[in-house]
């Protein structure tokens, strides 16, 4: 049966490993009322996208 | 392989699905705008559209058609007379899908789904001339 020959270092395992880290999510600044938004989101805060769409503000989940 | 495939099933039995964008069409064609996960809302863009192509047909083939999916006539009445009328100038593409954040619970992505040129009016009116109707009819009740 293939086995390894030598164990992993933590070197070399911590190198593999270099990029599998996970990117934050991204804001941006809502062109109405300026608090942090998803992009190509509604905003969570005033409800309105693209200056026009508007829910009931504090509605989007 | 998934060639020819298309559309999701969203975990549910052929049925249910067909039941349930049966009722979410309703709704929207109703409302105008309603809130839903995004892949439902992807899905249901399909469906609206069909039945607003149906509308502007306007013929009683195309009545009965709209009938078999919408099982409610007065919304079916809205979808040949007023939507039909919005949308004669427009070819496909009727309504707008908007990504709304996440759902506490689940985290599931949640959108607006929207009639393009939407009527802001219609969204609960139908359940506002219920409420009024109903404290009317208290109101009377209590004057007696």
């Amino acid at each position: 049966m293939a086995v390894p020959k030598k164990k992993i270092s933590k070197s070399r395992r911590n190198m593999r490993r270099s990029h599998d880290a996970l990117k934050g999510a991204t804001y941006e600044e809502c062109s109405e009322c300026g608090e942090l938004k998803r992009p190509h989101h509604v905003c969570a805060s005033c409800g309105q996208y693209k200056g026009r769409e508007v829910m009931e503000a504090g509605d989007a989940a | 392989m998934r060639h020819g495939m298309s559309g999701r099933k969203l975990n549910r039995t052929s049925s249910h699905r067909k039941a349930m964008f049966s009722n979410m069409v309703t709704s929207l064609l109703d409302h105008e705008q309603i809130t839903t996960t995004l892949p439902k809302a992807k899905e249901l863009r399909r469906i609206a559209d069909k039945m607003i192509t149906l509308g502007k047909r306007g013929d009683l083939h195309a009545r009965r058609q709209a009938l078999s999916v919408i099982k409610d006539a007065e919304i079916v009445g809205k979808l040949f007379s007023s939507l039909a009328e919005r949308y004669k100038e427009r070819n496909g593409g009727y309504t707008r899908v908007l990504k709304a954040g996440n759902r506490y619970g689940d985290c599931a992505p949640m959108a607006v789904l929207e009639l393009v040129d939407r009527d802001p009016e219609a969204k609960g009116a139908a359940d506002l001339a219920r409420v009024e109707a109903d404290e009317a009819a208290a109101a009377l009740a209590e004057a007696e």
